[in-house]
Order: C-alpha cells, then structure tokens, then sequence
C-alpha cells in the first residue's frame, strides 16, 4: 500500500502544470520565449477566465500569446508587451492586479480588517478586570494551615 | 467609542456579504469595454461577398450604425441573425466583420441567411476584432457619427437588448451633431 502511494506521489510530482503552447508558437530565441512564457502565465484569458493564456486551449488565448511573442521580437519591454493587451482588454486580463486608485481596497483591505480588528480586540481586552480570585473557605484554611505546618515540621 | 469598535467590524462584514451577494448575480463575461469613447482602430478588410469593397475604418461614422462581428462557426450568431436582418429591414445601418472565419464561409452563410450589412470585411486573423477588444461572437459596438465607440454589447442581441439599450442610444446619436 505505502509503495503505492509513493509511486502515486512520485508521478503526481512529474506531471507539473501543463501549458497549451504549442511548438509552432515558441519564439526561436530561448530567452525571450522565457520571458513571454513567463508573461503570458500572468495574463487572464478573456474566454475562459481563470485561466491564464499559457494553460488555455481556447483560439483567442492562442492569438493573445502569438501577439505577446510579436511584441516581444519586436523589442517591447514586458511592461509595454502587457500594456499593449491591457489597452485593448482592460486590466482584467491582469491576473495581479496593478496597484491603482481603484485596487487599493482590493490589496490593502484584508489589512484595513485586521487591524481594525485587532485595535478591537486590544481595546476589549485591556478594558476587561481582571478576575478576583475567590478567598478560601474556613475548611480550606485550617487544610493550609496544617499542610504549612507539616512543611515546616519536616 | 469602545461601542463602535465592536460594531465597526460587524458592519463591515455585513456590506462585504452585500457586496458579493451582489456580484452572484452579475454575469463575469460582460467586461467593461476599453474602446468606449475612443476612436475605431485603423482597419481596411478584405471583401466577404465576392467582388465587393470590404469594410475599412473610413466607412464607418457619417450617421450612427452598428459594427456587428459575427463567424459561420458562431452558433449564439444563428440565433442573432434574424433580429439582425429584423433591423436591417426596420433601415438601421449595419455593418458586418466575418471574424476568424474563411471569407467563402462567411459569403456562404449571408446566402444561406440573408444578408443584413452595408457593407462586411473578413478578419481572418481576427486582429481586427482583437484591436476592438474583442473576445468572441457575437459582438456588437454602436458607432457615432465621429467614428467612436459609443456602446459594446456582447452576446446576442435580444428583442430586449434593442428595446432597452441600443435603439434608444441609437436615437441619441442620430441627434448628436
């Protein structure tokens, strides 16, 4: 059973993510096509949306990597490469969002909840009493008395 | 002020439930255009009907019309095409872009369907359509008399979508000076 597992382990590890470029796609320069691949694994394919156009089959994401190559054969820098598709689709094909006016809530808001949160939570504490304890009953004394005495008889 | 810490984070909660309640009932294809209130991107495409000028970005502006991409492999454009040919008989001007199609397809489909265009251009590459944002068929953008975009409607036009949206801005355009 543990070898089966392992085996499965072992082959799961193997499969990584598979890309749907195609070889006729790839640009002949091994680093530029390094960098594209690594652009197009940030950008959203429109037609099926969370996927990126390097995992997506559909037609349009094959054009929008071939027009990424372009771009980049054609000396873009990756931002210009990305802007160019943003100007067309909107940085929704930004699959991270860039920090602008109207990102803000969306990156720094989970911070905005914590710490208002947690200026809540500091306030609730620190204005809590702490709880007295309760005294000892009479049976509970003579109890320590006696035990103190045995201590110190000893 | 300690009572509003506590609240605070409770009414915050609250709006976020709204807020993606909200968002359940919004369909994600309807992205916002990039092309609104912008020119039409230089285009000059080759003819659909065999002998005819094909479709340039110089056609387009004069009067409002509709830019109406479409595909023979479109089958949401099968279920468009009668309203299409519904407003081309009521004189509201269409233009066509066979969108990554083979132009003989594209020819072959106005036969077997009617022809509702003005005037139609193939956009094999479908570059043309990529330029305008395009992200399937059908796709329809409203074009002013200067030549921008004024309106991109994705998907079908329904009886409802016309009614509602694009023959009332339609008439607003055909005002504008």
């Amino acid at each position: 059973m543990r070898r089966i597992l392992s085996t499965a382990a072992a082959l799961a590890l193997l499969a990584g993510s598979a890309a749907a470029v195609e070889p006729d796609e790839q640009l002949r320069d091994p680093k530029l096509e390094a960098r594209a691949h690594s652009l197009s694994r940030d950008l959203r394919c429109v037609v099926c949306q969370n996927q990126s156009i390097d995992d997506s089959d559909a037609a349009l994401a094959r054009d929008l990597r071939i027009i990424l190559r372009e771009r980049i054969a054609a000396g873009d820098t990756d931002d210009q490469a990305v802007a160019f598709l943003v100007a067309r689709y909107g940085s929704f094909v930004q699959l991270k969002p860039p920090i602008r006016g109207d990102t803000l809530a969306l990156w720094f808001g989970p911070l905005a909840v914590l710490l208002l949160g947690g200026a809540g939570a500091a306030v609730y504490i620190r204005g809590r009493s702490p709880a007295k304890a309760a005294a000892l009953t009479v049976s509970e004394e003579a109890e320590l008395a006696e035990l103190l005495e045995r201590d110190e008889a000893r | 002020m300690r009572r509003l810490l506590f609240i605070a984070p409770i009414l915050a909660f609250a709006v976020l439930i709204g807020v993606f309640f909200a968002g359940l009932h919004r369909d994600p294809t309807l992205l916002p255009s990039m092309m609104i209130g912008k020119r039409v991107p230089t285009f000059d495409l080759a003819a659909v009907r065999p002998g005819d000028q094909g479709l340039r970005t110089g056609d387009l502006g004069g009067e409002p019309v509709l830019l109406n991409y479409y595909a023979s492999w479109c089958v949401a454009c099968r279920a468009e095409h009668p309203m299409l040919m519904r407003l081309r008989a009521e004189g509201v001007p269409i233009h066509g872009v066979d969108w990554k199609d083979e132009p003989e397809a594209g020819n072959k489909w106005l036969i077997d369907r009617g022809d509702p265009y003005l005037r139609v251009g193939n956009d094999r590459s479908g570059r043309t359509g990529i330029d305008m944002g395009v992200s399937g068929v059908p796709e329809t953008f409203i074009i002013d008399k200067q030549g921008r975009v004024r309106y991109r409607h994705v998907g079908a036009i329904t009886e409802e979508d016309w009614s509602q949206k694009i023959g009332p801005l339609m008439q607003r355009l055909k005002a504008e000076s």
